[in-house]
């Protein structure tokens, strides 16, 4: 897929497209590292899954505190707000996209984030060898680091991806239990 | 549109995996059995050439992208400004601080501030780790260039963060 870059926005098109090209070489060097390898291509979703997720765990620790000195939004009273924050907020200012929010469990504990397009699949196509949910995985990191380090533990996972020829991509969120910070007793 | 912060955080991220600890640090990938399981990582180490690498391949894709007028340099030196201008406000939001060269096919690019190091610290602090961090960079204006019709060798020395520079000497075929 080619993409005409527009004159007048060339500069920040290159800017946002740095991202995905480098997530994307990244991805690239990893499943050459291991191509001429037939018994690591079937562990290979594990060798990228065990890659990705706690690198991204590291980037979400850090981009919370980037994303709270520059987003002011106050602290969230529930999962609801939490996940209004996530799509209308934070995915618009580091991703460019509004993800709409669906499928609540009856709990209130779980919910979906509908992409129409996944952000970081823009110039790619994979072989047909590499699954293709795996290739998004740092964002299930990047979820879970930037949550923990304000009090709530969840799992992120992705249940629909359109690399994979859904319709969509989906990522499901489900919260799993509020992190109490540890002071020491007679501190609050 | 990604935003400036995620390509920085990922990029820590990448050049962190020079240091991380593989169960099996062999050169390269093994044909022997792999006795490690769930979560180990083995194979080839993220290594300065594998990054300088990556930086390179993105470099050409940049390059790509831009319109045919760009790409219609008439000196070798509107290149080089090119890259000091447009290509460093895409990539870190600031243009180069010097451009020097010797007329004879070597430049020498500063940035008293670039932002891959300046989270790091301040003067000679962590020196020695600094030219991990300019690697990708280094491949990134390699590719560019590349793309661009020049073959290069780029360089990067860092004297004190956040200050550094990159030597790039064109390649006469």
């Amino acid at each position: 897929m080619s993409r005409q870059a527009n004159r007048g926005t060339e500069s920040k098109k290159m800017s946002s497209e740095l991202f995905t090209l480098t997530y994307g070489a990244l991805v690239t060097q990893l499943c050459k590292d291991y191509e001429n390898d037939e018994d690591v291509n079937k562990q290979l979703d594990k060798i990228l899954f065990s890659h990705f997720l706690p690198r991204g765990y590291n980037i979400g620790v850090r981009l919370i505190e980037d994303f709270l000195a520059r987003s002011n939004v106050g602290r969230c009273h529930d999962f609801r707000e939490t996940a209004d924050v996530i799509a209308k907020v934070a995915f618009k200012m580091y991703l460019g996209i509004t993800p709409s929010i669906t499928n609540w469990s009856p709990a209130g504990d779980e919910f979906s984030l509908i992409l129409e397009n996944n952000p970081l699949v823009d110039f790619v196509e994979l072989p047909d060898n590499h699954s293709s949910l795996i290739y998004s995985n740092l964002l299930c990191g990047v979820l879970r680091g930037a949550l923990e380090m304000v009090q709530m533990a969840v799992e992120a996972k992705f249940v629909q991806d359109t690399l994979k020829g859904d319709g969509v991509t989906e990522i499901r969120m489900r919260f799993i239990r509020r992190i109490e910070d540890n002071l020491p007793a007679g501190e609050e | 549109m990604a935003d400036a912060a995620l390509f920085e955080f990922l990029h820590t991220e990448m050049v962190a995996e020079l240091w991380a600890h593989h169960s099996d640090p062999g050169p390269g990938v093994s044909a022997g059995p792999r006795g490690e399981s769930g979560g180990a990582t083995t194979g080839q180490k993220m290594s300065l050439c594998v990054l300088e690498g990556m930086g390179f391949r993105v470099g050409q894709a940049l390059g790509e992208r831009l319109p045919q007028e760009t790409l219609a340099f008439r000196e070798e030196l509107d290149v080089l400004k090119f890259l000091c201008k447009d290509l460093w406000v895409a990539v870190f939001q600031k243009q180069m601080d010097s451009l020097r060269t010797n007329h004879q096919g070597t430049y020498v690019l500063q940035d008293n501030s670039f932002p891959l190091l300046i989270r790091m610290a301040s003067g000679l602090q962590y020196l020695e780790e600094a030219p991990k961090f300019l690697t990708f960079t280094c491949g990134l204006l390699r590719g560019t260039l590349s793309t661009l019709g020049i073959k290069s060798l780029v360089t990067a020395s860092v004297a004190s963060l956040p200050t550094c520079k990159f030597q790039v000497v064109i390649q006469k075929t």
